[in-house]
């Protein structure tokens, strides 16, 4: 099967600091795949370059057929490919509703005409949004929560509603940035649940960045290493569990002791 | 919840009796009548006339905004609205015109900080170069009707006033066109660059304005443009102040002038309600959610797939078209128009209304343009005429034994009008950052909430039993 996501050789460079170094990964579709790394090792940047925020210097990213180089973000959105961020950027001062309803701008018919006059067509796409985007919130565990003002949320609820808008472009990918930081364990428990969801009830191939070793053991599929802005491994969470040059990655900048119990810990 | 609710309903008891609607009607009429009956018998003549009208006038002007925020039904609030604008004021007009002109000139202002609020409080894109598209429309007509030596009047190419209403939607056409040309290249820029560029832009078109008298004459220089057409007067409308004349036993002795001025008035009103539904439509839009979401975040807002250049090109056209259709009636109005009216400090005044009201809330923003155009063009001067009055009679203010006449005309209060804008934006920025009335879109829906009113605008998320399925993309599994 033709991979939904198809990178080669992606170079970005900032300066002096290759942030992403000839890295090649493919993703099948209908597949919950990880990315990890130490600190600083590309992996955000590599979403930045995916969805059209960064300009590769180098390479090709070609999803579900179409290359994705020079699209711009909005672009790479209606394109099907929708993210999270690392640090949460939702709008803020709206309300989680209107939060996800911006997540389908993409899909929608904007039209000044129809706006100002209030056409029928425009009165039932509305309708339409509201409830697309209410029925997104009760899937992420948010039913009630619309009217809030995104702020006042509770962060692991904050996370649940950027996975909400993200999904609210009817994605065929969507990318997660770092999806459990800062959640507490029944939280992330929670959350691997949903990414699961995600894939089997809404069919929506999922890529995430986990520092977590239990969730990118219990839920990924796939794994990508990346270390220095280079992918050092890739394969199944058996296969990287054992991987030496993962493990001299990870042991090399963290505490001794922190890879084993955490591959472990597969209880999920 | 519930401790919240105790205490929500321990407080609503104390103001119950307040907010019933029959003792807010009535109090609201109460005001409304006073307020009429003192204006009604103020007389030009007396020695006090500036200082009355000053605390008077306000007050009228600024009741639509406790009407609207009183707790009385939406139907009665509307009658006193209607009541207020196309009764009580023209009535008053009638009497002294200087309050229609008031008025229209509140117009005026309060159509072009709803178009700025636009651009700045909807899609948070500063533009201090706003002033520009006001004179694009004003020019428009102007260029097309003036009786001064243009190429438009040797050629023969002036229309008669009866144009007018098409030029409305000229002055919309080409404000807007000018907006997205100059939007193009400039919105790519951020923030600050932003500000710097469209105030550059401004002064640009009041210089090009300036100097188009030459080699070939459109606007005649900074002499302006003068004997500017105006709307021909509907015989309805002189009839009817003729009828009205003799219906109260008024003794009007300007008919022709009146006419006309209240001919501007209806029309000020008309647009502003016309901009009014405009910018509540736009608001509540995929489009207004999509410039919120820009002015709040524009990496999540483009990554969430809103095309930023196309939606802020879209904002800065509408706010741009809003000031030409109000520089169409600017001009006509004052059949006068040079580069002078044009200037920075007008743009900065205009912004000083969506910041004074408060960004991004349409009442807000028509609040800012009352209270900042009636400081401008009512208080300070009536303070300032005032001072004159009493200087002429050698008042004398008793205790102190204070001549009036003493008082230096270096220090007339219309001479500060920047020192006390600044001094009230300041303050403002100071006690009220987010202005006199903050974005009231959301906290009316908190309000709502609270008092569990459900209307339809919220009961979608209500229907927690709709499955989930709907939420899934049909084609989902062709992927
Ligand atoms: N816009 C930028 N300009 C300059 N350097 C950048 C930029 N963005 C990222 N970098 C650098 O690129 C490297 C990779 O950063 P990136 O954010 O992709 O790491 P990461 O793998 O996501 O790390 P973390 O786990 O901490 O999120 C870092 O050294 C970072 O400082
Ligand atoms: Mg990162």
């Amino acid at each position: 099967m033709a991979p939904l996501l198809d990178v080669r050789n992606l170079t970005k460079k900032f300066g002096g600091l290759t942030a992403v170094n000839n890295v090649t990964i493919g993703i099948e579709p209908q597949s919950i795949s990880a990315i990890i790394g130490p600190n600083g090792a590309g992996k955000t940047t590599l979403f930045n370059l995916l969805t059209g925020i960064y300009k590769p210097d180098t390479g090709t990213m070609v999803f579900d057929g179409h290359s994705l180089v020079g699209l711009r973000p909005d672009q790479v959105n209606a394109a099907g490919m929708s993210r999270t961020f690392q640090s949460i950027r939702l709008f803020h001062g709206m309300t989680v509703l209107e939060n996800v309803m911006v997540g389908m701008h993409s899909r929608l018919n904007i039209s000044l005409f129809n706006t100002l006059t209030r056409t029928a067509g425009f009165n039932r796409q509305e309708v339409h949004v509201k409830q697309k985007a209410s029925d997104l919130l009760r899937f992420v565990g948010l039913a009630g929560k619309g009217d809030e003002v995104s702020r006042n949320l509770p962060y692991g609820d904050q996370r649940r509603v950027e996975i909400a808008r993200a999904l609210a472009s009817d994605p065929k990918l969507i990318l997660l940035d770092e999806p459990t930081a800062g959640m507490n364990p029944q939280e992330t428990v929670d959350a691997m649940a949903l990414f699961r969801r995600v894939r089997d009830e809404l069919g929506v191939t999922v890529v995430l960045i986990e520092h977590d070793m239990r969730v990118v053991m219990g839920i990924s599929e796939h794994i990508s290493v990346l270390d220095y802005g280079q992918k050092i491994a890739e394969g199944t969470p058996d296969e990287i569990r054992s991987n030496p040059r993962v493990i001299e990655a990870y042991l090399g900048r963290r505490a001794a002791g922190v890879v084993e119990p955490e591959t472990s810990a597969e209880v999920n | 919840m519930a401790v919240k609710s105790v205490q929500q309903s321990s407080r609503a008891t104390v103001r119950a009796a307040l907010k019933r609607p029959a003792v807010a009607g009535g109090l609201l009429v109460a005001y409304i009548l006073v307020a009429v009956l003192i204006l009604n018998s103020l007389d030009r003549s007396n020695l006090w006339f500036p200082f009355y009208s000053t605390l008077t006038f306000p007050a009228l002007v600024l009741s639509p905004f406790i009407i609207l925020a009183a707790p009385v039904r939406g139907w009665f609030k509307g009658a006193l609205i209607v009541a207020l604008l196309f009764l009580i004021i023209p009535y008053l007009g009638m009497r002294d015109s200087s309050y229609l002109e008031l008025v229209i000139q509140i117009c005026i202002f309060a159509g072009l900080a709803l178009g700025l609020n636009i651009v700045v409080g909807f899609a948070g894109l500063l533009d201090l170069g706003y002033i520009a598209f006001f004179a694009v429309g004003a020019y428009t007509w102007a260029m097309f009707t003036s009786g001064a030596s243009t190429v438009f009047n040797i050629n023969g190419w002036l229309v008669s006033g009866s144009a007018f209403y098409l030029f409305i939607f000229l002055g919309i056409f080409v404000a807007a066109i000018v907006g997205i040309l100059l939007g193009l290249p400039v919105l790519r820029l951020r923030g600050d660059y932003l500000a710097i560029v469209t105030l550059g832009f401004g002064e640009m078109i009041r210089v090009i304005a300036n100097n188009l008298d030459q080699p070939i004459n459109f606007t005649n220089g900074s002499q302006g443009l003068f004997g500017v057409g105006r709307p021909p007067v509907p015989f309805f409308l002189r009839d009817g102040v003729l009828t009205v004349e003799s219906a109260l036993g008024l003794s009007i002795t300007n008919v022709d002038p009146l006419s006309q001025q209240l001919l501007f008035y209806f029309i000020a009103i008309a647009i502003i309600g016309i901009i009014i539904v405009v910018a509540r439509r736009l608001d509540n839009s995929p489009i207004g959610r999509a410039w919120t979401a820009i002015r709040e975040d524009e990496v999540a807002a483009i990554a969430m797939g809103v095309p930023l250049v196309r939606m802020k090109l879209l904002a800065f056209a509408t706010g741009a078209s809003f000031a030409g259709a109000i520089g169409v009636i600017y001009a006509a109005k004052q059949t006068f128009v040079s580069p002078e009216s044009f200037s920075l400090i007008q743009s900065i005044s205009i912004l000083a209304m969506v910041i004074v009201g408060g960004m991004g809330g349409i009442r807000g923003t028509l609040l800012g343009a009352v209270i900042v155009t009636m400081l401008n063009l009512l208080v300070l001067k009536n303070l300032s005429l005032q001072i004159n009055a009493l200087r002429n009679v050698d008042f004398v203010i008793p205790i102190i034994n204070y001549h009036i006449r003493d008082w230096p005309t270096q220090l007339e209060p219309a001479k500060y009008e920047r020192l006390i804008f600044g001094l009230l934006l300041i303050v403002m920025m100071i006690f009220r950052p987010a202005g006199l009335l903050p974005e009231p879109r959301r906290r009316m829906e908190l309000q709502e909430k609270d008092e569990e009113i459900v209307d339809e605008e919220i009961s979608p998320e209500a229907g927690d039993e709709q499955p989930v399925v709907s939420a899934v993309r049909p084609d989902a599994e062709q992927a």
